[in-house]
């Protein structure tokens, strides 16, 4: 099987698999890093978001080939509790959630847009929300945390 | 003779497991050790009594680290549902508390020399005057906690309390941020197996014959199981598992099945059943008044699914002749006594520990799973096997709400006042839980070789709130009624506890009929409903609500307002909604405004955050839901065909609480989508005058009722 090397939350990696394995799979199973969840495998319901360069992507359904030499970034890789990034801390803030199982996709698809957006407007905030589901009912708290980070990062 | 006082009482879960020590303990040098028999479920449940308990025990909550249940040392406080956990464990953990830190008040007073109601409690510090102290950790080796817990403890009173009625940050929320495992799903068990079940497409087919040969030959695979009509694989990784299913899959021969109902006529199915008919309450009037016109009107609602975002997940690993089962079960002891039955074998040999799943919204497939893992488990020599259902699967084989077709029929003097109700329900029971019956409700019990049959789902009783019959006694001050439940007694979609169970459908019904005999009337609905409730909580939540929405906007083409009310069960939180919607034939709900009232507001962020998701995904429900079917299969299996609500769908949602701080808690999970449900139809009333009755209310739908009226 070939060797797919790529970059996961700044490191230097290397996997050895078929090139159609879905990448969310060799994160999961091969590599332990269980932040991007499972939802439906179809990519429908944005629990397994990855951000690759500044897009959110499903890597539920993402074979692995198409990750070759990309820059792919977790929820583990956007902070952690000594150095939490602004949506991390936004959310704690806020409350932003109940369950909680869809956070981590959730975090990533706002951290894709503030890369791309600093000064999202809340319709923009939900329409790049849209991807990702959310079955608690959480919605409302996630978009004010996110245009929280968005303020906190510009005054930054 | 005298009479003696009636003796005061242990609050319900702590008479059922009295020892203070399986609730409290003070663990190493300053942190305590609190052990509730209730989960958490995504309801921030363990934060709230995580505050009660540092209140009565006056400790930081900080110092709090609240184990996780199982049946191997925790209370067994049955089944985290229904919005009780804050009533039972709430209350049994104030209480415990409250006689934990006297008795050590009581050691303390002896090691000091000072009489106790010289000391004082200060962050688990025990002090008195002449500077004299100690603390529970000092004193944690001389008091034993190993005593049932007495009647007499006093709860602190409301004005001690600092931490509860207070929004202190939930526990668990950190970990889920920056991804520290927490859910089942990602559990790092050594040696961790992966299995996946084999079920049918079509609905009741039964495995006839199964040709392993293409499985067998997948690489990471370690056994495939077969017991009767259960069959699945165990390999060595997940991607393992499902090539090993695939394959499995090619190979399977099923049977016919047995066919569906007609999606497009669930009230004529669920009218035609066999059925149990209970009356469920009667109320004849005092004076009989003339009635000059009867309305009659049928409400449905659909099957609706749990829908969470994770599928559901266990872990099980076989130890000689026990099995310890990780499960994000309710109750973790009823799982296990439906385990006991289906292993036959005792209890006591099985442990089932519990991990927090995906949001929970009532009897979904955790159990059923954490049988499948068990048995796949027994092919793993040892190892635990982790199985996870796919989407597919959890969207259906894991049991429904149940649907309703709802009948009212309200005698109307010729003021239009109402002098007689009848409300009749029917519907399959809405509970077919595992642990309570002399027959497991878990899935692979009605596959493996000498299966169970199928449980039927039941009601619960009237005392628990009832199920199909849920919140159908209107709180209103109606002269007379007769409430009549028809439960079906044949199950053909699977059916069990979803959130609310009946009372979604119920105040549904109840609340657009009252709409529209107000309008009738040409009657304020509000005014309405205050001049028929006695019960100024009641009023008081309405009035709350009414005044947050400034009601009545004024009416603009395009835009709609609507009000619903209930009380959950009749005896839990106070809920009014008012809606705000927008649309021509496709309608945006654009605004929730909520008053609730669960008493004792706990945590009230916690409260608000409950009544907001309740909210959202009762208009989820409401616009969007419903299971689809064809006469031998379940359709709706993916997002695509069981569309939820979008982030940019969503309404602003505005809540107040009103703080009762002297009124014991109740939960606020299902307060909502009652009463958001109705506020939705009578919205649409407001807005197209059409009245919607029948769930979800979508596009076509109101085209089709539009033209009808016109």
């Amino acid at each position: 099987m070939p060797t797919i090397q790529f970059q996961l939350n700044g490191t230097a990696t290397a996997v050895e698999t078929d090139p159609d394995q879905p990448l969310l799979d060799v994160l999961r199973g091969r590599l332990v890093v269980t932040g991007p969840h499972f939802g439906c495998g179809a990519g429908e319901c944005g629990a397994c978001h990855v951000m690759v360069g500044d897009r959110a992507i499903t890597s539920c359904d993402m074979p692995m080939w198409s990750v070759a030499d990309k820059d792919v970034v977790t929820v583990e890789g956007l902070g952690t509790a000594e150095r939490p990034h602004p949506l991390q801390r936004a959310f704690i803030s806020e409350q932003a959630m109940q369950c909680g199982y869809c956070v981590p996709g959730i975090l990533i698809s706002a951290a894709a847009l503030l890369k791309r957006n600093p000064f999202p407007t809340e319709a923009e905030v939900r329409a790049a929300l849209d991807r990702n589901l959310c079955r608690c009912g959480s919605h409302n708290r996630m978009v004010r945390a996110v245009l929280r980070a968005a303020a906190e990062m510009a005054a930054s | 003779m005298t009479t003696s006082p009636p003796a005061p009482k242990l609050p319900v879960s702590l008479a059922a497991n009295p020892k203070l020590s399986s609730w409290v303990n003070f663990i190493g040098e300053g942190g305590v050790a609190i052990s509730p028999g209730k989960v958490e479920i995504g309801q921030g449940i363990v934060t709230a009594l995580a505050q009660i308990a540092a209140d009565e025990l006056d400790v930081q909550i900080s110092r709090i680290e609240m184990i996780r249940a199982s049946t191997a040392m925790s209370p067994n406080e049955g089944v985290t549902s229904g919005s009780l956990s804050i009533q039972q464990s709430g209350r049994a953990l104030r209480h415990a508390c409250a006689e934990v830190r006297q008795r050590f008040l009581t050691a303390a007073s002896e090691r000091l020399g000072v009489e106790v109601s010289l000391l004082d409690v200060d962050d688990g510090t025990i002090s008195g005057p002449g500077n004299v102290r100690t603390s529970y950790w000092e004193l944690a080796g001389e008091v034993s906690l190993d005593h049932d817990a007495t009647a007499g403890a006093a709860a602190r009173s409301i004005a001690k309390r600092s931490v509860a009625g207070h929004s202190v940050h939930r526990v668990d929320i950190p970990d889920k941020v920056f991804a520290r495992p927490r859910f089942i799903h990602d559990c790092p068990l050594p040696d961790l197996l992966h299995g996946r079940v084999l079920r049918p497409d079509i609905s009741g087919a039964e495995l006839i014959a199964l040709d392993e040969t293409a499985a067998s030959a997948v690489p990471g695979l370690v056994a495939i199981v077969r017991d009767g009509g259960f069959s699945g694989v165990v390999a060595d990784s997940e991607a393992a598992a499902e090539a090993a299913l695939k394959a499995l899959r090619k190979g399977a021969t099923w049977s016919t099945g047995e066919s569906l109902p007609d999606e497009d006529d669930l009230a004529g199915f669920l009218k035609s059943q066999p059925v149990e008919t209970t009356v469920v309450e009667t109320r004849t009037a005092a004076m009989t008044r003339k009635h000059a016109q009867t309305l009659r009107r049928q409400y449905t609602r659909p099957y609706i699914a749990h829908a969470s975002i994770a599928p559901s997940c266990a872990m099980a690993r076989w130890d000689g002749d026990g099995v310890h089962v990780w499960t994000h079960s309710q109750g973790v002891y009823l799982l296990r006594a439906d385990l006991a039955i289906v292993l036959k074998m005792p209890a006591d040999n099985i442990v089932g520990e519990h991990m927090e799943g995906a949001g929970c919204y009532g009897h979904n497939a955790a159990d059923d799973v954490a049988l499948d893992a068990v048995l796949l488990a027994k092919a793993a020599g040892g190892r635990p096997v982790r199985v996870q259902w796919s989407r597919h699967d959890e969207m259906s084989h894991a049991p429904f709400g149940a649907a309703m077709a709802i009948e009212i029929e309200a005698d109307l003097d010729a003021d239009n006042e109402i002098v007689g109700w009848r409300h009749a329900i029917w519907s399959n029971g809405h509970a077919a839980r595992p642990g309570r019956a002399a027959q497991p409700a878990l899935l692979a019990a009605t596959e493996i070789a000498n299966p169970y049959p199928r449980m039927i789902s039941t009601n619960p009783p009237a005392a628990n709130g009832g199920g199909g019959d849920r919140n159908s006694v209107p709180l209103y001050d109606l002269p007379a009624w007769t409430i009549t439940s028809h439960r079906l007694l044949t199950m053909p979609v699977r059916t069990s506890a979803l959130r609310t169970l009946g009372a979604q459908g119920n105040v549904f019904a109840i609340e657009s009929l009252l709409d529209e005999i107000a309008v009738l009337r040409g009657e304020e609905p509000i005014a309405f409903r205050l001049r028929h409730l006695g019960d100024e909580r009641a009023k008081d939540v309405i009035r709350a609500a009414a005044r947050r929405a400034a009601w009545k906007p004024k009416k603009q083409a395009g835009v709609g307002h609507g009000v619903g009310f209930a009380r959950y069960k009749n005896t839990g939180a106070y809920c009014a909604a008012i809606a705000e919607i927008e649309g021509t034939d496709d309608i945006r709900v654009k605004r929730l405004t909520l008053a609730v009232d669960v008493g004792e507001a706990i945590n009230p962020d916690g409260v608000i955050n409950q009544i907001e998701g309740g909210a959202i995904q009762a208009t989820s429900w409401v616009l969007k839901e419903r299971v689809r079917f064809d006469r031998t299969r379940i359709t709706s299996t993916s997002w695509t065909d069981y569309p939820i609500l979008t982030f940019s769908e969503v309404p602003a949602v505005d809540v107040e609480i009103i703080q009762r701080p002297e009124i014991e808690p109740v939960g606020a999970g299902e307060a909502a989508h009652g009463p958001v449900t109705a506020a939705i139809a009578n919205a649409v009333y407001d807005c197209l005058g059409v009245r919607m009755r029948d769930l979800p209310i979508t596009r076509d739908r109101i085209i089709a009722a539009a033209e009808l009226a016109s």
